[in-house]
């Protein structure tokens, strides 16, 4: 009994160190914001630096946590966007309020997410295997290609829906279009900012962790570890399953909100809401380590600072990029560097003065 | 292990933080000590890299010629320029990060942004802080809608489309048009939209209209089979060149000889690799540059710029470039305005400037080129055509 309790503590500490590590880089940089010592180039990072923390949490959701791949993620992160974008286009003179209009945004987003994952949810989590990377995959590409096709207006009488042109939407006088095919969206809002930001990654991570300590957590572990066991103590796999899908898309989608909300233009190009995103943040989750919210955080941070602080390599700054990638994949997983490191371990190190203090 | 953990995660944030430290430093000197600084400092923002990177490049080069063109005979005023360009991979995210970058070393105008969509996305910013802009080829409305303080040195998306119908339709160019288009992209989408409304009025008619996305750009043979089919005498191609030297291959192979006409962005087809240059012969594009021109001025531009990049012929984006450093020296000398003046006062005097000066530039005619308050440049358009594997103004 005594046992059990400690354990639960000592997971408390370490959920409360990465809160804490969040904490303490929003006020070291806020700091550093206010009183002017920040860079330009890193003001206009803190936003996208938290967008793709919360990403790799969401996927790190799936892809640690539930143990599917997912290869569709920028695409979830893509239909939050557009939604939430459109949301805050209809009602820019309905809520003049910016901070309710975002939240509002937001919730939308996540929302619009969540119904996509939940769609996709039905027919592949009932399966073994890795469909739902297929899928996904499949997903991601196909959203990307239908918002290039979509035209939507509004004017007095609603909404006005297309697939064709500008001109198919046959709007009135006085009607503006809000979604433009492949010219996306202008002129949303910049309602993104480093506290919201930050503010969202704190509730991701307390949604994402609370989750895995939880009763539902624990079965969507038990079914990822061996799932005809978890079946066989009852667990409903399907509902499991999709509950951390959903989860993970809508989260996907508030990243895709704060994205919107960043830059004035949103298109949906290959370079940001395309496969090589969804590999990227993959790339995040992996390099992070599977399951690793903390480290998650930390990939996906270093490796959205990256590029733009080797830019003084200029054009060699993507074979910079590509070593120290490299690099971080040996330092994490080659055997020879994880024996390495286990010799060399700090915590050994205390571990062994403990033990001397001990006798 | 655990702990290990921990200790790297502290030493990383702590290395972040640093850095981070480090980058302000630099910085609080150049951009708010404005007094020091004698130059006045021009940044510019493109593809320097993937498979937009002609463009990015034409732009660096064409205007680094003409910085330098201006600091060897004495700069603008007397005062020295100094020119800075950052790669944005044509992404939005990327292109706003390239502007912070360039605003940490000091920039105090923008020649920027080459592609539309980034355009956009960096007009917002500078319009925050009020920084004059100036964009060599951001063809897109949207980059200069409701912002007065950014310009464009090429025609509008709207107006390349609506010319080009009426270049097709004025010179009697065919009767049947067919039209191949990229719709996931803002450039080929928005001149296309606007083609469309114009040939209306035009004594031409659209047979048939092809379209692909930017994920599926290798095989054209169901849209070119569609023009041959409907009988199109001219295909019209708003699109980039590398699809469109695909889309001439294979309408050679499929024995289909029409009229191809392109618009700016086909410029650069000749110096695709492994192109069969001859099967762009009779190619026309509605560009505002040959580099074949005989006036001294393109003529001693195509040169140092064929000396400067291993014997590369320059392309409507560099002259682009060119005449908008050019633009901005007028529009600095008309305002007459110094590097010690702040950022946002710089802006508004130019941007009262700019709507009285006139440019003679490499992309304009004798009338040269003069603004309008919106930002939207006018010049008389030019069309050329390719002959014996050469850009030939067609006259």
């Amino acid at each position: 009994m005594s046992g059990k309790k400690f354990d639960f503590k000592k997971l408390l500490k370490g959920d409360f160190s990465t809160y804490l590590m969040v904490i303490v880089f929003y006020i070291i940089l806020q700091t550093m914001s206010v009183s002017g010592g920040l860079s330009s180039l890193f003001k206009g990072m803190l936003v996208p630096l938290c967008i793709y923390s919360i990403m790799a949490l969401s996927l790190n959701l799936t892809v640690g946590i539930m143990g599917e791949l997912s290869l569709g993620h920028a695409g979830f992160m893509c239909v939050g966007a557009f939604a939430g974008a459109t949301f805050s286009q209809l009602t820019r003179d309905a809520i003049s309020v910016d901070l309710l209009r975002f939240i509002l945004a937001i919730l939308v987003g996540a929302a619009a997410a969540a119904l996509f994952g939940f769609i996709i949810g039905i027919p592949v989590l009932r399966l073994k295997g890795d469909y739902l990377a297929i899928v996904t995959l499949a997903f991601g590409e196909i959203i990307k290609n239908v918002i290039n096709v979509i035209y939507l207006g509004v004017d007095d009488n609603g909404l006005h829906l297309s697939i064709k042109d500008e001109a198919a939407l046959n709007l009135s006088e006085n009607g503006r279009v809000i979604i433009k095919g492949a010219q996306g969206i202008t002129g949303t809002p910049k309602n993104s900012t480093f506290t919201i930001g930050i503010v969202l990654l704190l509730i991701t991570l307390v949604i994402v962790l609370n989750l895995v300590h939880s009763r539902s957590g624990r079965a969507i572990m038990a079914i990822r570890d061996n799932r005809i066991a978890a079946e066989s103590i009852g667990i409903n796999v399907t509902k499991y399953k999709m509950m951390a899908f959903v989860i993970s898309a809508s989260l996907a989608g508030v990243a895709g909100v704060l994205y919107s909300h960043n830059l004035s233009s949103l298109l949906a190009q290959p370079k940001n809401f395309g496969y090589n995103m969804s590999i990227m943040i993959l790339v995040y989750v992996v390099l992070g380590g599977i399951g690793n919210m903390r480290g998650s955080i930390i990939a996906a941070m270093l490796l959205t600072a990256l590029p733009e602080l080797l830019r003084g390599f200029s054009d060699y700054r993507m074979l910079v990029y590509a070593i120290v990638l490299i690099l971080m994949m040996l330092f994490n997983w080659a055997p020879a560097c994880l024996e390495f490191r286990e010799r060399y371990s700090l915590k050994r190190m205390f571990a062994g003065k403990k033990a001397k203090e001990a006798q | 292990m655990k702990m290990f953990k921990k200790v790297l995660s502290l030493a990383l944030a702590g290395a972040m933080v640093l850095s981070l430290a480090a980058c302000g430093g630099k910085d609080s000197g150049s951009s708010d000590g404005g007094d020091a600084a004698e130059t006045f400092k021009i940044g510019s923002i493109g593809p320097a890299t993937g498979a937009y990177a002609i463009y990015g490049l034409g732009v660096k080069n064409g205007a680094q010629i003409a910085v330098d063109e201006i600091n060897e005979a004495g700069g603008i005023n007397g005062y020295k320029v100094e020119f800075k360009f950052e790669d944005d991979e044509v992404d939005n995210e990327k292109s706003v990060n390239a502007y912070n970058t360039l605003k940490d070393w000091g920039m105090q105008i923008l020649a920027g942004t080459v592609t539309s969509g980034c355009c956009t996305a960096v007009g917002a910013e500078t319009a925050n802080d009020n920084m004059f802009q100036i964009t060599p080829s951001g063809s897109s409305t949207d980059s200069i809608d409701g912002r007065d303080n950014v310009f464009q040195v090429c025609f509008t998306d709207p107006n390349q489309g609506i010319a080009s119908a009426q270049y097709i339709g004025e010179h009697g160019l065919a009767s049947k048009v067919a039209a191949i288009y990229d719709s996931s992209d803002v450039y080929s989408s928005g001149i296309y939209a606007k083609f469309k409304e114009e040939a209306k009025n035009q004594p031409f008619e659209i047979v048939a209209e092809g379209s692909f996305t930017g994920d599926n750009k290798t095989d054209f043979s169901v849209p070119l089979q569609q023009a041959k089919d409907a009988g199109a005498e001219l295909v019209f191609l708003p699109i980039y060149y590398q699809e469109a030297a695909l889309i001439l291959a294979q309408a050679d192979s499929m024995g289909y000889d029409p009229t191809f006409f392109g618009c700016d962005g086909m410029d650069g087809i000749l110096g695709v690799e492994n192109f069969d240059t001859s099967l762009a012969e009779g190619l026309m594009l509605l560009t505002p540059f040959a580099a074949d021109a005989e006036d001294e001025m393109t003529q001693k531009f195509v040169e140092t710029y064929k000396k400067n990049n291993n014997d590369e012929t320059p392309n409507q984006f560099a002259a682009d470039a060119y005449d908008a450093i050019y633009a901005i020296k007028a529009a600095i000398e008309e305002a007459d305005v110094k590097p010690s003046d702040s950022v946002s006062d710089i802006c508004d005097a130019m941007k009262a400037a700019m709507v009285k000066i006139n440019v003679k530039g490499l992309t304009s005619d004798e009338g040269g080129m003069t603004w309008s308050e919106t930002g939207e440049v006018s010049k008389a358009p030019k069309a050329v055509v390719i002959q014996d594997g050469k850009y030939v103004s067609a006259q």
